[in-house]
């Protein structure tokens, strides 16, 4: 029997990371992720794991140590939020083109500045061509399932990548919500051992780890990374179909609510979703078509299985909580709309900037976006793609 | 070609994971000669084996047997020029590449 408890994300991941008993955890304290390693702790203090915990003097140590012990054999996890993951940021580069899968969780937080600790998505956008996989979290729950299947998606061996597995900052990470934990031995049958083909620790081989790449051989391994990428979206499936015969619980690479039949929808990451649904319900039960496709993976993008879902669609909001300061919109507009370009019925997409450093976002600013639509599908005319909601004017 | 097989014709099929080498020993099966853009010359009639210049060769690239030095590995020098200035008998030329 599944274990029904209630508690925050960040509890809710520790718990997974417990469950699973890491070889290796290395990580270094920042709000809001703080708590996922400080639980982790009092479980190596209370013997209820073995993992070897590493305390760190910085995020690029607390990476580095990673790749250290994922490439010893180890089975690697860190997490982390906002400047944390910047200091990372060369360090996961070295991680994906090592074929390391450690797991990490973020926990998103506006990077700074102005220095701010609340919830956005800059901090791991700009990583989202780093070679990571990327699985965004709407609430406690798909944090927990999430981390859980992202070890297995990042160690099979025809991805062998390194997995980020994301959730808001204080909004999921903070907030205490029902969640239905699996037991302690149906998450270590799930994930399994560890066992890679190729490791430092290994005496029957030696083994070494990231050599001088001339330019007659980086790019061929680049292209080689290129196709584990490419391999995960099947093994992503492939783990979610495992996953749903275990707990009833059904992931894809995103989740549809009340999109088949909607004229106008909005695409959107992480926990305002969970608004958007119930925005969709007021507007549904006022008769309005109105649905939602929530991205749950990131990277690999999802980008043909979006366009079908999005083809016919009269208008769509692409909703970003993360600048990209490219003056014509955000990252994941810039890839939805480029996933539809294709299309032939593509409906007319604009964008939306929102949340930034934690700006509250109500049912009612959702339902401001859905109006947006509206005159969009009633007077045809698009205006401006390039829109901030809820930003004083 | 040794055991690590670095070939510059591998696909990328065929490339071990991030350059990954499953050996131990192998560096000097790198070919490094070709960064070089001059290259030096052993003129054997003048060389009284003196040994000056193996010693002062920063890649090893002047190999020695039996007392005796041989011609230049190619394969690892780079043209420094090191091993002409101290040459005392003009045994070594550096000449473009």
């Amino acid at each position: 029997m599944a274990i029904r408890e209630r508690m925050s994300g960040n509890e809710a991941v520790a718990n997974a990371m417990r469950q699973i008993n890491p070889d290796v955890i290395a990580a270094f304290p920042i709000t809001p992720s703080t708590e996922i390693p400080q639980y982790f702790s009092t479980y190596v203090a209370n013997g209820k794991v073995d993992t070897e915990f590493v305390t760190v003097e910085s995020e690029h140590s607390a990476m580095s140590a990673c790749v250290g012990s994922e490439a010893a054999g180890a089975r690697t996890f860190t997490a982390t939020s906002s400047c944390g993951l910047a200091l990372m940021f060369e360090v996961l580069y070295i991680a994906s083109s090592s074929r390391l899968p450690i797991t990490m969780a973020v926990v998103n937080r506006a990077l700074s500045g102005p220095i701010n600790i609340n919830a956005d998505h800059s901090d791991s956008m700009p990583t989202r061509d780093s070679g990571w996989l990327q699985i965004y979290s709407e609430n406690n729950q798909e944090a927990y399932d999430n981390f859980i299947q992202a070890v297995r998606i990042g160690e099979h061996e025809d991805v062998r990548l390194p997995v980020m597995v994301c959730q808001d900052g204080f909004i999921t990470s903070h907030a205490v919500e029902n969640i239905e934990l699996i037991e302690d031995e149906k998450v270590k049958n799930f994930v399994g051992e560890y066992s890679p083909k190729h490791y430092l620790l290994n005496p029957e081989e030696s083994m070494s780890v990231g050599p001088y790449d001339s330019t007659h051989f980086y790019m061929e391994h680049k292209r080689q990374q290129a196709e584990g990428m490419i391999n995960s979206k099947k093994v992503i499936m492939e783990v979610a179909k495992d996953f749903e015969k275990m707990t009833g619980r059904k992931y894809g690479m995103f989740e549809s609510y009340k999109l088949d039949d909607a004229e106008t929808a909005i695409v959107i990451i992480n926990s305002t979703a969970g608004t958007a649904k119930d925005a969709i319900d007021i507007l549904r039960s006022e008769g309005k078509k109105v649905g939602l496709l929530k991205i749950r993976i990131f990277r690999p993008f999802p980008a043909e299985e979006i366009a079908k879902a999005l083809e016919g669609k009269l208008a769509v909001a692409v909703m970003d909580r993360a600048e990209g300061f490219s003056s014509c919109g955000g990252p994941v507009f810039a890839e939805v709309r480029s996933a539809l370009y294709d299309s032939l019925n593509k409906p007319k997409m604009i964008n939306y900037i929102y949340g930034l450093g934690g700006r509250d976002v109500k049912t009612q600013n959702i339902m401001e976006v859905y109006s947006a639509l509206d005159e969009i599908k009633n007077t045809g005319d698009i205006g401006s793609t390039y829109r901030y909601l809820s930003v004083r004017e | 070609m040794g055991k690590t097989n670095i070939d510059e014709n591998v696909k990328w099929t065929d490339i071990t994971e991030g350059g990954n080498i499953y050996e131990r020993g192998n560096s000097s099966e790198f070919k490094t000669g070709d960064w070089r853009t001059s290259k030096p010359i052993f003129i054997e009639d003048k060389c009284k084996q003196c040994m000056l210049c193996a010693p002062v060769c920063p890649d090893s690239a002047i190999p020695v047997k039996d007392g005796k030095r041989l011609d230049f590995d190619y394969y690892h020098c780079k043209g420094c020029g090191i091993c002409a200035k101290a040459c005392r008998f003009n045994a070594i030329e550096m000449v473009k590449e």
